[in-house]
């Protein structure tokens, strides 16, 4: 594909979320930079001399941001790669990946920054930016260097899958991250409350004889750190939320006016506890699958807008990792291939608006990390994607890029999926229609 | 337990009730399963289930082998599947399973070829105590239907309280628990009991007390304050037990803590205790479910969920 050239795209539905458009039109691209972007952007109807690729009413959307996965490197190289995540990420229509610092080592320091930067993005052709570590070793007692890791690269700071539980911590890494406009990432989990919980509490745990996750776990991280960013005006922002009383307390906090954001993952939105059920280790994720009702009102959540950011919560895990008695197995999903597909099914079946599911994998998490991407329109990167939002396929994890097959999606009937992605103009996935 | 039908219930009660006098004449044994391997898998450590389920076996004709496997050193459970599919590749007919995880006893079942018998998994199920249970109140008071039966102790943790709730449903009995509120599980009423907190008040009018052993490691962790104030409150003694219908059956599992949760004069009370019957129905009832899943159809895990 041409790269250094002027080419356009025809005739798809252009769907930008920053902007609402949704329309029939074109995308002039040159040098990988979105030129323009409308319905008559060619004044005579033809693009004249130059190479053209006629969509025929597929979708045409920014690439998705996916701002949540957790990559096996360094340290778990066996369960996921930089290679094999890009290509699943390529494969999902996520051309922007965001890795979580809770590795092996712990993504601390300036160094490991730069490491991932110069290994994720040699050969790989989606754009992969680094969170680093909020305290040092995700130890939750002595902050990083925010500084000097945001210059490193570091696009936000978080500890990862785990809390930073210590009040006094907290308030200060807020504080401290309002010097660089730092966005803080919380794993909004009480630790206290969930110790040794492997689902979520209620009537299923008692049955399944485990013990569970108070839903007020989630509720008290969330009341707190909203307390703490009062105090501090610091951008903060919850991870996963999974619960109806944390989302209502992020609500609020929009309400009054404070830089409090949050997201969730297609686990949460598209499952209930009841996957659990017989012991399945590849619904033991963290948060956990929550009650029906509490699935509602992550659906509703995204619907109004209190949910910014849906991002794939990619977990890989080995077989060896899952195929345990359900307390020892390791918690996680895999999501990157899931994602679009899923958010897609919350606009068909659970009718959100298009625009807004594709708001919180696009330009939203892009504006919170200080992004240029998720936008279509002049003057931003052509970071496309283009899909068939009724293309049905079913879930086939041994099919997967992924280097670990633990999706509790598996054999699941889902419908669109990324026909092609593009990367700064250059197309780095096409799907072989299979017939 | 969870799945059994009442007519399955049924079914594995009467043919205990063979057994029973079986195992009181002088010779014991039978052909059933000549021939067939047995193997007791126990991951946790348990003296008197394990014996229950040898001698069920062994009288039943089978060939019954013990092994003992320390789930602490097994790194993480990491050989769970590993040894069933070791054990899997020896032939046996039945494995019966103790395992501290809850699950654990299900996810075994499904790499081996041989019938499973759950004898305990974590705080999910221990199918066999609740069918003896049953059998020791039926030959007692000639039926499940319709009697009050409260179930006292450390809910939360007991996989026993589980079962039985389960299968005295099913029978059409009434149940209540009885636990301070730090060792009630939430959601319990769902599973179709009635909760309490003061035990005189649970006790009241019952037809049977099944008590629960407290396990001593639950005073840290802050589920309790001391034993001495569980005793005070939740210990079974004559005053407590005076609010349950007077000729009210006193049971337990075992092995008893006394002077914690059942005072010594009540776990003796010839009368009313029928903790040591208890202990003779056991092999009644893993005799029987024995002999209906390896006579029988194969590749059955008795009540996992």
């Amino acid at each position: 594909m041409p790269d250094r050239l002027r080419f356009a795209y025809m005739n798809a539905r252009l769907l930008d979320p920053a902007s609402g458009r949704d329309e029939i039109g074109h995308v002039l691209i040159e040098d990988g930079m979105i030129v323009d972007v409308g319905p008559d952007i060619f004044p005579d109807g033809t693009p004249g001399h130059m190479e053209v690729i006629d969509l025929d009413g597929l979708c045409l959307a920014p690439g998705l941001v996916d701002m949540h996965a957790r990559i096996g490197e360094p340290g778990a190289e066996h369960k996921e790669s930089f290679e094999s995540a890009a290509a699943a990420a390529r494969a999902g229509g996520i051309t922007t990946l965001c890795t979580m610092p809770n590795t092996d080592p712990v993504i601390d320091n300036v160094a490991l920054v730069e490491y991932v930067h110069r290994r994720a993005n040699e050969g790989s052709d989606v754009h992969i930016r680094p969170f680093a570590a909020a305290t040092q070793r995700l130890e939750g007692k002595q902050l990083t260097e925010f500084g000097l890791l945001q210059a490193a690269g570091a696009v936000a700071f978080t500890d990862g899958d785990r809390a930073i539980a210590d009040a006094t911590v907290m308030r200060r890494v807020l504080s401290y991250a309002t010097a660089f406009d730092a966005l803080i990432v919380q794993h909004a989990e009480e630790p206290s409350l969930a110790r040794n919980g492997a689902m979520n509490e209620g009537e299923l745990a008692t049955r399944l004889g485990m013990k569970g996750i108070p839903t007020a776990a989630e509720t008290i991280m969330v009341d707190r750190d909203i307390r703490l960013v009062e105090m501090t005006g610091a951008r903060y922002h919850a991870a996963h939320l999974t619960t109806a009383k944390a989302l209502d307390a992020v609500r609020r906090a929009k309400a009054d006016g404070l830089p409090v954001t949050c997201g969730t993952a297609p686990l949460y939105f598209a499952l209930n506890e009841n996957e659990v059920n017989g012991y399945r280790t590849f619904a033991k994720v963290s948060p956990p699958l929550r009650s029906e009702d509490d699935r509602r009102a992550v659906v509703a959540a995204i619907r109004d807008g209190t949910i910014d950011v849906i991002s794939s919560g990619h977990a890989p895990e080995d077989p060896e990792a899952k195929r345990q008695p359900f307390e020892q197995a390791e918690f996680g999903a895999v999501g990157l291939e899931t994602m679009l597909a899923l958010g897609l099914q919350l606009h068909m079946s659970e009718d959100v608006p298009l625009l807004s599911v594709l708001a919180c994998m696009t330009c939203n998490p892009a504006r919170l990390l200080g992004l240029d991407c998720g936008i279509l329109a002049a003057g931003h990167p052509a970071d496309l994607v283009i899909f068939d939002p009724g293309a049905p396929w079913i879930v086939d994890s041994k099919k997967f890029r992924s280097k670990s097959k633990n999706s509790p999606f598996d054999e699941r009937p889902l419908q669109g999926h990324a026909v092609r992605t593009v990367v700064e103009g250059r197309t780095v996935f096409v799907r072989r229609v299979e017939r | 337990m969870q799945d059994l039908s009442r007519s399955d219930i049924q079914r594995i009660l009467d043919l205990s009730e063979e057994f029973i006098e079986l195992n009181r004449q002088d010779k014991k044994k039978l052909t059933d399963l000549q021939g067939r391997t047995q193997i007791n898998l126990f991951f946790e450590n348990s003296t008197r289930t394990r014996t229950s389920f040898e001698l069920a076996g062994k009288r039943l004709g089978a060939d019954t082998i013990n092994m003992s496997v320390e789930a602490s050193s097994t790194k993480k459970g990491e050989t769970l599947i590993d040894t069933a599919m070791t054990l899997n590749a020896m032939h046996p007919d039945v494995l019966v399973v103790r395992h501290p995880d809850s699950g654990a006893v299900a996810l075994l079942s499904q790499k081996v070829d041989c019938a499973v018998v759950n004898g305990g998994d974590g705080q999910h199920e221990h199918p066999t105590q609740a069918l003896l249970d049953a059998l020791t109140i039926v030959r007692r008071l000639k039926r499940l239907e319709g009697l009050t039966i409260a179930i006292a102790g450390d809910v939360m943790h007991s996989r026993v309280a589980r079962s039985n709730i389960y299968l005295l449903n099913t029978m059409g009995a009434r149940v209540r628990v009885i636990a301070p509120p730090t060792l009630l599980p939430s959601g319990i009423e769902r599973l179709g009991v009635e909760a309490f907190t003061d035990m005189r008040q649970g006790l009241r009018d019952v037809d049977v007390v099944m008590m629960l052993r407290l396990q001593r490691e639950r005073m840290q962790g802050s589920f309790l304050p001391s034993v001495r104030e569980y005793y005070h409150f939740y210990g079974l003694d004559h005053e407590k037990l005076s609010y349950a219908k007077p000729d009210a059956l006193i049971m337990h599992p075992g092995p008893m803590n006394r002077g914690v949760e059942i005072d010594t004069d009540v776990a003796d009370d010839i009368h009313r205790s029928v903790i040591r019957e208890q202990v003779e129905m056991g092999v009644a009832v893993r005799m029987a479910v024995l002999r209906l899943l390896v006579a029988g159809r194969r590749n059955r895990v008795v009540g996992n969920a």
